[in-house]
């Protein structure tokens, strides 16, 4: 097992992981930052199979601006979930 | 029981596209050995598409990226139907978000340590997005990210001073003046030669930041047009403030 | 054997469809289509991975990665992000117009 495989291992985990968490919670503020989270392990994840630009592009529109635009949302409405 | 039937129907699907990836070979391809078959003719070219694109794209179009030379020049009219898609999107937000005068909301002073960083960072973001759109040929990035990135340092504004307004009519202006540079762009090269989109500029030698022709020019009027729609669709987004 | 990364994104896109089909909540339904988004676009830039081959910028010497995923996933990436965008504001408008989010109670809102 070279360096490879492992960070991608434990990276490929932690991404799993908090999409399952973004499905489950009730509260939608938590939902949308553990989206967050998932976007940033994807983008890093876009960085280590050498493809840097759609790194850059991953992290700045949907690490950043795609999480502003549902929290707005969420303060126009309703924020826990029934 | 709702729930149990679409957590079967979830793992069907699972084992299905398993099954489907599982002929699929991951790292140890070589790119010289996809080779085009063609039934009608019954023949077989010696050359495949992605080694076509490494091996002459240098000489073909003057950039060294070769993603940049794939999305702008062999690829360039895709571009152009992406930036219209961008376009109505930011038109149907703008036309649904639309509010009557009575309904404003109340909002409170930012903090003393987000107005004073927002207030020295804003002008370094832009420099920085810049940078990144005017260098497109040559780093990775493009007019894509750049743009984003732009937005983002009006984001930051948004948050730091709440009654904070983009004014919509240089938006409109700085928007449709970027778009019509890339439609008269590529009129220019079908008068030229007879190709839409043809890259008639001289090529000049590689690495150097005046080189590939016509890419920087399309590259600067995508990035100036995705900063300003998205900044429009943070906007309406924020709702009416009083 | 099939390769972690497929399976990873796989997991991803089957994550999306469980929400979408099985979920009340109008804001909940649109975080699912973005998880789904995100597994599609992980799998087409694996399928494209060349071992122990380099970035496709050509100022170093070597084998390069394949370039062609890379151009459409950058296009696919955009346009998730201005799909979100106007169904969240198409959201907004139904709140504001019946005051609820469930798609139980939307179905008995008599005009």
């Amino acid at each position: 097992m070279d360096l490879f495989t492992i960070v991608s291992i434990i990276l490929i985990v932690i991404m799993v992981v908090s999409a399952i968490i973004a499905a489950e919670l009730k509260d939608l503020i938590s939902a949308a930052i553990a989206l967050g989270v998932m976007s940033l392990v994807v983008s890093i994840l876009f960085f280590v199979l050498q493809a840097p630009d759609v790194a850059i592009t991953e992290a700045s529109i949907g690490a950043a601006l795609s999480m502003a635009i549902i929290i707005f949302a969420i303060k126009a409405t309703k924020r826990w979930e029934k | 029981m709702k729930r149990v039937l679409a957590a079967i129907i979830a793992i069907l699907i699972f084992i299905v596209f398993a099954m489907a990836f599982a002929k699929v070979p991951f790292g140890d391809v070589n790119l010289e050995d996809y080779h085009y078959y063609n039934p009608i003719t019954n023949e077989t070219t010696q050359d495949s598409v992605p080694n076509h694109y490494l091996v002459e794209g240098k000489n073909d179009t003057g950039s060294t990226n070769i993603v940049t030379a794939v999305v702008v020049d062999y690829r360039g009219f895709d571009t152009l139907g992406e930036v219209t898609v961008l376009f109505l999107a930011s038109t149907g937000v703008g036309a649904l978000m639309y509010v009557e005068e009575k309904k404003k909301r109340k909002v409170k002073r930012a903090n003393a340590v987000v107005e004073t960083g927002a207030k020295l960072l804003f002008g370094f973001i832009i420099l920085f997005g810049a940078y990144i759109f005017v260098h497109g040929h040559l780093t990775p990035g493009g007019g894509f990210p750049g743009g984003a990135v732009i937005a983002s340092s009006f984001l930051l504004l948004y948050l730091a001073y709440p009654k904070f307004h983009a004014e919509h009519k240089k938006l409109n202006i700085s928007e449709s003046l970027a778009g019509l540079t890339f439609v008269i762009i590529g009129l220019l090269g079908l008068l030229i030669a007879g190709y839409f989109l043809y890259n008639f500029l001289p090529f000049g030698l590689p690495t150097y930041l005046f080189s590939a022709g016509v890419i920087p020019i399309i590259y600067t009027a995508i990035g100036i047009k995705v900063g300003s729609e998205l900044t429009g669709i943070v906007d309406a987004m924020m709702g009416v403030r009083e | 054997m099939i390769s972690y990364y497929y399976l990873g994104s796989i997991a991803l896109i089957v994550i999306g469809i469980y929400v979408v089909i099985s979920k009340k909540n109008l804001i909940k339904i649109i975080i699912g289509l973005d998880i789904m988004d995100t597994g599609v676009n992980l799998l087409l830039i694996s399928v494209g991975y060349v071992r122990n081959a380099t970035a496709p910028i050509e100022n170093v010497p070597g084998p390069y990665v394949d370039p062609i995923p890379q151009a459409l996933v950058l296009t696919a990436i955009v346009i998730g992000v201005s799909v979100m965008a106007l169904a969240l504001s198409i959201a907004i408008g139904i709140y504001r117009k019946t005051g609820t989010l469930e798609i139980d109670e939307l179905l008995e809102v008599k005009e």
